[in-house]
């Protein structure tokens, strides 16, 4: 009797020993769990909070106007415009490069995925800089430019292609990877059953890229729609004509109109919480797929 | 005897994609870029070291990058929590908790800046009652740490947790078995684990918070000398037709991301390495 008390207090010890050894105790837990917590509360959720509560703060009403307000709307209409350019551009960039880097050896190709981050790296005033130097009135371009009447900077095409550099990456990151993980069988028995190249990216390729290509196109997306250190330098911020979302929010804030300028955030706001809900069911459908394959 | 078959390649569009992949990466990327270092090189060099040297812009380098070294540390030490918290234990709302995470990437960079001075002015949700300690974060130099660590907050997470979830449990069951109690195990084991992954993303939020411009510009207040970041510097002196200084400061701002860039590379090779 007393010996099997014994033995079961030691085996209560020893496993008590070990989970003290193997894992924290649930008041650490719970103050590291809290301190994650507060952090991201007060990094993330509060401004979140903020930039809607300021929108809706007096009302539908006043939020529907400010969206509504002229200046607003070419500025919407604008940055549409300039998604409706880059976006497509970046997609057809980003599954050329994952094509040729995902199902082909060439020499070189640590160094092109290099280049095809770098532009991620640079800041986005630099971007700006670069073309206003190349293109400016003052800028190595700007003479002939302007004797043939053309305007890049302070102009659209200026915006257009400050955009696409800075969100260059996006889609062909996404890819990239997910392409070289998925190898080339499919593909190979595709074309020697006898389909055309084209065929089998449109029955093969596309549809086992399909998730990872939404997500980058989303970002790129939101991205490009949001990139304001870059438009800043090359657009000239004329009213209704090269501001785009982020900039005319910027006008609105300097000129005290803050709920305005939470209404136009507002739009953007929404468009980053759709990004990265679809991250999220992205993540979740590779989750499923992967434990499918193992079972 | 064997037939020597022709190799050939079964997938087509080589040409094709690498082609265009090649023209687009020249057009947008390669040339305007080439084309900008080349015009700095036109400089004298007095008028390059002249213009990186200036009083108010040296100023500008100490804060953007000694604010950017703070507010990678920052998210060192609480990206590396957040990553611990994620992977290793359960609480309700995880799933949208880790979402979350990559907002900073995901909200255009000037709605962050206008929500953060909003938070932080003395009469913001968290501004006033910092006041009450004599704390001010909106229009000085912590407000600049403030809007990078913001930037920066998703890397350290994203580059930790695939690493730590892919940890195996055998590691630190055989430290304890060896009789090491948790903080040596944490300490000797799964830190070390995690130092390639944890300087990765030390370096990628370093490197993305030297370059940013909009979420700081408005927290900043941008007081010459005291709250302006190089960034904003380039900004003021391309509006001011200075192409001269905006480039030689640019040039400077650039080569500081190459160099990173090689950095996060090395990093990054390293982490493969480990966790091949």
């Amino acid at each position: 009797m007393t010996t099997s008390t014994t033995v079961l207090e030691t085996q209560d010890t020893l496993a008590k020993r070990w989970r003290r050894a193997t894992e924290e105790p649930a008041w650490l837990r719970l103050t590291l769990i809290g301190t994650a917590l507060t952090f991201l509360a007060l990094f993330l959720v509060l401004p979140l909070s903020v930039v809607l509560y300021g929108a809706f703060e007096q009302g539908l009403g006043v939020w529907y106007a400010a969206i509504r307000d002229p200046d607003a709307m070419a500025a919407i209409r604008l940055t549409l415009l300039i998604v409706a350019i880059v976006v497509p551009l970046n997609t057809l960039f980003g599954i050329a490069a994952a094509w040729a880097i995902a199902k082909f050896e060439f020499r070189g190709k640590p160094l092109l995925i290099s280049l095809i981050d770098m532009p991620f790296a640079i800041s986005p005033v630099v971007v700006g800089l670069i073309f206003v130097i190349l293109f400016g009135s003052q800028g190595w371009l700007g003479p002939w430019l302007s004797s043939h009447d053309l305007r890049i900077i302070f102009a659209v095409p200026g915006i257009v292609i400050v955009i696409a550099f800075g969100t260059l990456p996006f889609i062909a990151r996404e890819l990239i990877p997910l392409m070289q993980q998925q190898g080339k069988e499919e593909e190979e028995a595709s074309l020697t059953l006898g389909a055309s190249g084209w065929k089998t990216f449109w029955h093969v390729t596309l549809p086992n890229i399909k998730w990872g290509l939404i997500y980058g196109i989303i970002l790129c997306n939101a991205r490009a729609m949001g990139e304001f250190g870059a438009v800043a330098v090359v657009s000239g911020r004329i009213r209704g004509e090269t501001n785009t979302m982020p900039l005319h929010i910027e006008v609105l804030y300097n000129e005290y109109m803050f709920t305005a300028a939470f209404a136009v955030s507002s739009l953007l706001t929404g468009l980053a919480l759709v990004t990265i809900a679809i991250k999220s069911l992205v993540e979740w459908h590779d989750e499923r797929r992967q434990r499918l394959a193992v079972l | 005897m064997s037939i020597a078959l022709p190799r050939r390649r079964v997938i087509p569009g080589f040409g094709l994609t690498m082609g265009f992949t090649l023209l687009y990466l020249g057009l947008v990327f390669l040339i305007p870029v080439g084309a900008f270092l080349l015009y700095t090189t036109t400089m004298s060099w007095e008028t390059f070291w002249n213009a990186v040297t200036q009083r108010q812009v040296v100023a500008s380098y100490k804060l953007s990058f000694g604010g950017s070294l703070i507010a990678a540390t920052i998210n060192l030490v609480f990206g590396a929590l957040v990553a611990w918290v994620l992977v290793r234990y359960r609480f309700p709302g995880k799933r949208l908790v880790d979402a979350l995470v990559d907002l900073p990437f995901a909200l255009p960079t000037a709605v962050a800046g206008i929500a953060l001075v909003t938070l932080y002015a003395s009469s913001g949700w968290v501004g006033q009652y910092l006041e009450l300690f004599g704390i001010r974060v909106a229009y000085t130099q912590l407000g600049v740490i403030v809007a990078l660590t913001y930037i920066g907050l998703p890397f350290v997470v994203r580059t930790v947790q695939p690493v730590l979830e892919d940890l195996e449990a055998e590691w630190e069951e055989a430290s304890a078995s060896l009789g090491a109690d948790r903080l040596t195990t944490v300490r000797r084991v799964i830190l070390p684990a995690l130092l390639p992954a944890l300087l990765t993303g030390y370096a990628l939020a370093f490197a993305r918070a030297l370059g940013e411009y909009g979420s700081v510009v408005f927290i900043s207040g941008n007081l010459p000398f005291r709250t302006e970041i190089t960034p904003l510097l380039i900004v003021a002196k391309a509006e001011q037709y200075d192409y001269h200084g905006a480039a030689a400061i640019g040039t400077v701002m650039l080569l500081a991301a190459f160099l990173m860039l090689l950095v996060i590379n090395g990093l990054q090779w390293w982490t493969s390495r480990r966790h091949g």
